[in-house]
């Protein structure tokens, strides 16, 4: 299979990143030349097989539900891109 | 003592202890090597000025019971340091400062050591030869214009160059393992599981791995003990026994059964490659362990799932770069146009490519034929390991299909670039610790390293094969400051 221009658009989209059409033929054969090297995998039949989730054979642990980071919301709040000592600022969204 | 930057790390911290240097002696030297030594590119960001403060601390009242007492460390720039700015190699995080500290890094600190800077690395750790990094190529101390290896490259040339006594790095596929072979140091991937995550900028969280990379297998094994224990932090930690790596050392491997894999044999293997194995396999025998044929047979479908598997991971892992509270921004016209501004100018472009794979075969309709299709083949890899260990105590093989290669040479070619890691990529599938030990030299002087595969949690066993080899192979980096 092949992934086209209009392939590469959409998935960029859902990505959230934006590509010109330079860029997104460029990835294009990028993409498909990894897709050729990914496609070994169909030689294989997987029928019976079980997907490997998790390599770490553990169960999750349950925690109090407390937090242990004190005082840093200055300390998070200054690598937050727009200035405000208050709160994290972002474009208008509601008009 | 004129060259205290060359010191392994057991060696530095034996004079420590007896007095014969102190820890602003140490730090000094290392910083003022490192300041001699920007050609090479190996340090994002220096704490030089802050280690020194410490060390003198250190000296004033020095603890000599720690592991690491008043070292000066540097550290791949991918662990998150409290205060101290972590970058993961990319401009969408080149301002940013972390509020607190990895547990790997704490572990290291809590022992005594002393940040001394943060090291380079290919952005998110997704490259092999430290060419995807948005701070710029690597020099690979063993040559000129030479890649270090990737995606901890910083970390190998630093240490290879003697800036750092030792360091860590993370290995999501191979990313300490193919650059300690690139410039014949020491670099182990310890079994998943066994050194938090927690505070490492994540990459593939099923894949990735802390570990040590030093001179030589005992500094591993000391550091190893340093850093891997459970955490509560990390939901995948695993509470297991650990061995005390360094004392319990020895080079007797007498009676251990020692796998080599046929299907390590790829096609295009260069010679050398296939020489050094067979090196590899007397010394072992010399050793006096027992060589066993064995079979992996899915050994070729690693790579292919290993793309499926990583870029998946990455591009959810990555989905929090986005431009709202911390890191680059790009402005945009709205929300949307922002994030696509900030995402698009903020990573490069093997991490987008990485991104738009993981988002391609995660999508909708394509799920169960890729990203369900890859987790079942990398069971069957696992089964393939879990088979031979009924047999042998662990295995060997190559630890690179090449040595070094020239800055630019892999760029263009994403495939050609993947093929770097094709003997480390299982290691990492099947969440197994694997170490690679510089071995000998290629036709063009560069060096070459074999790879010694565990079994689960069993680090000591391959550390103690890698000590008993090292001892007959010994090693000698060629070294000559050509940057300086």
């Amino acid at each position: 299979m092949t992934i086209d221009l209009k392939t590469v658009k959409h998935i960029s989209k859902l990505a959230r990143i934006s590509t010109d059409e330079k860029k997104a033929n460029k990835l294009a054969n990028d993409l498909n030349s990894i897709f050729k090297f990914i496609e070994a995998l169909n030689e294989l039949d997987t029928e019976k097989v079980e997907p490997l989730t998790s390599i770490a054979d553990t169960k999750l642990r349950l925690r109090e539900d407390k937090f242990e980071a004190n005082n840093i919301r200055d300390k998070i709040l200054k690598n937050s891109p727009d200035e405000n000592k208050d709160y994290f600022v972002v474009p208008k969204v509601v008009e | 003592m004129s060259d205290i930057t060359k010191l392994s790390l057991n060696e530095l911290i034996k004079n420590i202890r007896n007095k014969k240097l102190s820890s602003t002696e140490i730090t000094n030297s290392f910083i003022e090597r490192s300041e001699k030594s920007k050609k090479l590119n190996t340090y994002v960001t220096d704490n030089f000025s802050n280690a020194l403060a410490a060390a003198k601390i250190f000296d004033e009242k020095p603890n000599m019971d720690l592991k690491l007492p008043g070292i000066p460390i540097a550290v791949k720039d991918l662990f998150c340091t409290n205060g101290v700015r972590t970058t993961a190699g990319s401009n969408i995080l080149n301002n940013f400062i972390p509020p607190y500290e990895s547990t790997v890094t704490q572990s290291m600190w809590d022992e005594g050591a002393i940040l001394l800077g943060k090291l380079n690395c290919d952005e998110f750790a997704m490259g092999s030869s430290n060419e995807t990094s948005f701070f710029g190529n690597v020099q690979n101390p063993i040559g000129e214009n030479l890649v270090p290896g990737g995606s901890s490259g910083g970390s190998s040339a630093a240490l290879a160059a003697n800036l750092t006594p030792v360091t860590i790095g993370t290995d999501t596929g191979g990313s300490i393992r193919q650059p300690a072979s690139f410039t014949g140091t020491v670099g182990l991937k310890p079994t998943y599981g066994s050194c938090s995550r927690y505070g490492i900028v994540a990459f593939a969280s099923s894949l990735d791995q802390a570990g040590p990379m030093s001179q030589n297998v005992k500094d591993a094994a000391l550091l190893l003990e340093v850093i891997s224990k459970f955490d509560n932090k990390d939901s995948t930690s695993i509470d297991f026994k650990r061995n005390k790596y360094s004392s319990e050392l020895t080079n007797n491997i007498k009676g251990l059964k020692i796998g080599i894999p046929n299907e390590y044999r790829v096609e295009g293997m260069p010679k050398e490659i296939e020489d050094l194995w067979k090196t590899g396999i007397e010394i072992i025998k010399d050793c006096g362990a027992e060589i066993v044929d064995i079979s992996l047979p899915n050994t070729k479908y690693a790579l292919p799932t290993y793309y499926i598997v990583a870029p998946a991971e990455a591009s959810s892992n990555l989905a929090r770069y986005d431009g709202v509270k911390y890191g680059f921004r790009s402005e945009g016209e709205n929300l949307i146009d922002m994030y696509e501004k900030t995402r698009s100018e903020g990573f490069g472009e093997e991490v987008k490519r990485r991104i738009l794979i993981g988002t391609y075969v995660l999508s909708s309709g394509y799920y169960d034929a890729y990203y369900l299709k890859a987790q079942k083949v990398r069971q069957l890899i696992k089964k393939d390991f879990d088979n031979v260990y009924n047999n042998v105590d662990a295995i060997l093989t190559p630890s690179t299909p090449s040595s070094a290669f020239k800055i630019g040479e892999k760029t263009d070619d994403p495939v050609s670039m993947y093929l770097n890691d094709i003997f480390t990529v299982p290691v990492n599938l099947a969440g197994l610790p694997g170490i690679s030990i510089p071995t000998g030299i290629d036709n063009k002087g560069f060096p070459l390293g074999l790879q010694i595969i565990g079994k689960p949690f069993d680090e000591q066993t391959i550390l103690n094969i890698a000590y008993s080899m090292e001892e007959k192979i010994n090693f000698k980096n060629d070294i000559t400051d050509w940057w300086m």
